[in-house]
């Protein structure tokens, strides 16, 4: 008999929908559908399975890739800003400030300024503890709340 | 001193369908699958590398089944260790792996040591593989 897959797999694979998605808007509908539950539901067991909700691993997921763009590239804050999701330049350097204690200008400089040289590190691994940490103000806003189904 | 890593652990849910991935999908080789009674041993490598196995490994093996629920827990979430493997041709593996319907998580990406991408087994385990950057050039 085929094993039985556990929720947390399947919120998982959800999760997995997020991180190659992340420049769009949250989509609760079609990540509960893909988790196999209703939004309300998907939302109560995300935020249980994982110690966040889906909008706020997202926002981490989008800081974390503005991140990696800020120190690798040359681009405009404005253009790392859209490309990663946020709809705003005040709600990304709000919101980036208020995760990270900087500006996202203060953290590309820095950076520059000698504080880190990238070696081979798998991407997986960058990506994983490079996301800011979610301490504490678990229910606090963490940025602009852009669904599609209003969550 | 240490001469070389021969083992790796890795946590599974279920080991027949653990072998069916690593070695149907994955193309790796079964090295040892053996019922010792009171647990089961099952290893694989990467073809032509025998002496490096990768435990396939149940959450009751040694635990009691508590902490056998939290491993499990933690597998599914994807919280636990992950493997690295390098190929010759990332995108063309890729593309063969998902033609057998492996559940990507990252498609390959160019980055300077190389081309890479991210998979999940069917527990949740993250896995990757990479194709260095000396040989995407040749």
């Amino acid at each position: 008999m085929p094993r039985m897959e556990v929720p947390s797999r399947r919120l998982l694979r959800a999760r997995d929908a997020m991180d190659r998605s992340y420049a769009r808007p949250l989509d609760v509908a079609a990540l509960a559908k893909i988790a196999m539950s209703s939004e309300a539901h998907f939302i109560r067991t995300f935020k249980q399975t994982f110690g966040e909700t889906p909008h706020r691993y997202l926002q981490r997921r989008r800081l974390e890739r503005a991140m990696a763009l800020l120190r690798e590239t040359e681009r405009p804050v404005t253009d790392i800003c859209l490309e990663v999701g946020f709809a705003s330049l005040g709600t990304f350097s709000r919101t980036f400030a208020r995760v990270l204690g900087m500006s996202p200008t203060a953290y590309q400089a820095a950076w520059r300024s000698g504080a880190g040289t990238a070696g081979y590190v798998p991407t997986c691994v960058v990506m994983a503890w490079s996301r800011p940490a979610a301490h504490g103000d678990q229910d606090r806003s963490f940025g602009e709340a852009q669904t599609r189904s209003g969550t | 001193m240490f001469k070389a890593l021969t083992h790796t652990f890795l946590y599974v849910l279920d080991q027949d369908e653990a072998i069916d991935f690593y070695v149907g999908k994955l193309g790796l080789e079964l090295n040892t699958d053996s019922d010792l009674g009171f647990m089961r041993w099952v290893t694989v490598n990467v073809p032509g590398q025998p002496e490096v196995e990768i435990v396939l490994s149940s959450p009751e093996m040694g635990h009691d089944e508590e902490t056998a629920r939290a491993i499990r827990d933690l597998v599914a979430k994807g919280g636990a260790s992950g493997l690295i493997f390098r190929v010759e041709d990332c995108r063309a593996t890729y593309e063969a792996l998902v033609g057998k319907g492996v559940e990507f998580t990252q498609e390959p990406t160019e980055h300077f040591y190389g081309i890479d991408c991210g998979l999940r087994d069917p527990f949740g385990n993250p896995l990757r593989f990479t194709q260095p950057a000396a040989v995407a050039q040749s």
